[in-house]
């Protein structure tokens, strides 16, 4: 009976799920709603949002000077996605694979460097690639160079910034996924004869590839929005879709614009994770 | 032997590769800490002039910038303490009840993980706008609280998923009261999933820059305070209280990791 109870009451669901909802409801579905629809309305003289349809939002994110920036923002995110996951797959692989004891210290060094700010660590980037930075004052040590080089300021410093940044994005997923490799498949792959790279094709990459995914959809995505990278290492000269977004909203002050940038960041969003899903990803594992 | 030479060699690149990789996510933070330690008073403050605390006596008399540092930590305790309020027992419905909409709330959880933080920041800005809430520490609780819940409830339905509803059965036919039961048997189980949960939103409260970026008015946390600055080039006071977060967060990861706590704990009782 208590049984029966237990299921069938709706105070209780109230109760538990009615502030989440309420949460969810007023914080993202209806601002998000509200961007949509302010994506069709039009400004005053004065830059106010009026409530008059329009499709000119849509019909300028088509000039030149945007599409270049799209370019050049897939491009960043898809060198720092490439990075990412070069450098992090044997990176994950190898730390997963040691002993226990160490394996949960080699583990926390990957999230440390988190907990100091991300804006602090991109400026202790600039301050190591700068004309004064360590970097230059190394090479002209060493007579590599006889003056500083231009480290900063260009799609280079914004891709190796959004790559730094996100790098803990991929790695996690990954090592999520290797982990639950078994290892003793790896040891009768080799033992029935298969090369080291005939297992990594065959056995180890299939059991892995979910973590692949998520990892880059991770590091895809966010660096679409990452403007405070691209403004501090690219200095102006390799903006993403998040500094035109990011501009419309401050000094810009093109609302309903900035909404039609964010309604189509939001649709490339949900077709990559549409796409994710197709490949059989799980949403579970994009919750770090 | 040939064989074990190689295994060797291969482990040792290993170990190399590794070690390049966390000098990677290592170096700008080295580059924090040295030149907080450094006693330049000319801008940029990047040259090296010797070794100096002085930098740690300017950080005492900054106020602004202190002023930054106490609203993050209060943004990120409320945010924090909120959001694990609501996420867990939403998290405890979602697994015992079925209901209509489940499905809903369940997509909509991942909205906050997945957008670009830039669209959630502007989406709230517009929502406070419009609507007339105030800029300032309310409406950053606000934010926080909205992407902080999604990852307390995973972390506390990963701890569900192995749970024995049984025993909660068994409590509630002996008679014991549903809050009772909530709080004697389901709370203790899923404690450490609630205590991962927390932590998470604690470190994505206290890091995020993007979303308080258009939601603060003019309550300044700790990174707009450092975006700030970084604008006008950074005194190294922001490297110096840098230096001291680390500090803090690392000793708290040791204490907790080496099962120091648990031990001290052990001996007083």
């Amino acid at each position: 009976m208590s049984k029966h109870k237990f299921r069938s009451s709706t105070l209780p669901v109230l109760i538990t799920v009615g502030p989440v909802s309420l949460w969810l409801a007023f914080f993202v579905v209806i601002p998000l709603l509200y961007v949509f629809i302010m994506s069709f309305c039009s400004i005053d003289e004065n830059y106010n949002v009026v409530f008059q349809f329009t499709l000119d939002n849509y019909r300028n994110l088509m000039d030149v000077n945007y599409l270049q920036i799209y370019a050049q923002s897939i491009l960043i995110a898809f060198f720092a996605t490439v990075i990412c996951l070069v450098l992090g797959y044997p990176f994950a692989f190898l730390i997963s694979r040691t002993f226990r004891s160490r394996k949960t210290f080699l583990y926390m060094l990957v999230i440390i460097p988190f907990w100091t700010n991300s804006l602090i660590r991109i400026y202790g980037w600039r301050t190591f690639l700068g004309a004064s930075g360590w970097l230059n004052q190394t090479l002209m040590a060493l007579h590599l160079t006889d003056s500083p080089m231009d480290f900063l300021f260009n799609r280079f410093a914004t891709i190796l910034g959004m790559a730094y940044v996100l790098f803990p994005f991929m790695v996690l997923p990954l090592y999520t996924a290797i982990e639950k490799l078994d290892p003793s498949q790896l040891e009768v792959s080799a033992d029935l004869g298969a090369r080291g790279g005939a297992t990594f094709w065959n056995v180890v990459l299939p059991q892995t590839v979910s973590g692949v995914f998520s990892g880059c959809i991770m590091v895809f995505i966010p660096s679409l929005g990452y403007f405070y990278v691209a403004d501090i290492l690219g200095g102006g000269n390799s903006d993403v879709i998040g500094n035109l977004i990011e501009r419309q909203f401050q000094s810009g002050n093109n609302w309903p614009f900035g909404a039609a940038l964010s309604i189509i960041l939001i649709a490339v969003t949900l077709l990559l994770v549409k796409l994710y899903q197709k490949c059989g990803g799980d949403m579970q594992s994009l919750g770090v | 032997m040939r064989r074990k030479k190689a295994e060797r060699l291969c482990r040792s690149a290993g170990a190399v590769y590794c070690g390049l990789v966390y000098a990677f996510l290592f170096l700008p933070i080295v580059v924090v800490v040295v030149n907080s330690f450094n006693a330049t008073k000319s801008k940029p403050y990047l040259s090296w002039k010797g070794f100096s605390f002085a930098w740690y006596g300017k950080l005492l008399q900054n106020t602004a910038l202190l002023d930054s540092f106490k609203n993050t930590l209060i943004l990120a305790a409320v945010s924090t303490i909120l959001s694990t309020i609501i996420g867990t027992i939403a998290a405890v419905g979602m697994f015992k009840y079925r209901f209509r909409g489940k499905s809903v709330i369940d997509a909509l959880l991942y909205i906050p993980v997945v957008i670009p933080e830039i669209v959630l920041g502007i989406a709230l800005l517009t929502l406070f706008a419009t609507v007339n809430i105030p800029r300032g520490m309310l409406s950053l609780v606000f934010a926080h609280v909205t992407f902080c819940i999604p990852f307390v409830i995973f972390n506390v339905r990963a701890r569900l998923d192995g749970y024995d509803k049984s025993l909660e059965e068994a409590s509630m036919d002996l008679g014991v009261g549903r809050l009772k039961t909530f709080f004697h048997i389901t709370l203790p189980v899923l404690a450490p999933g609630i205590g991962g949960g927390a932590l998470l939103a604690f470190t994505l409260s206290i890091d995020d820059v993007i979303v308080s970026y258009f939601t603060n008015g003019q309550t300044k946390t700790f990174p707009l305070k450092v975006m700030e600055s970084i604008k006008s080039g950074v005194a190294p006071d922001v490297n110096a209280l840098s230096t001291l977060i680390l500090i803090v967060t690392v000793l708290f990861v040791v204490l907790t990791q080496s099962g120091l706590i648990r031990r001290l704990r052990h001996r007083k009782i």
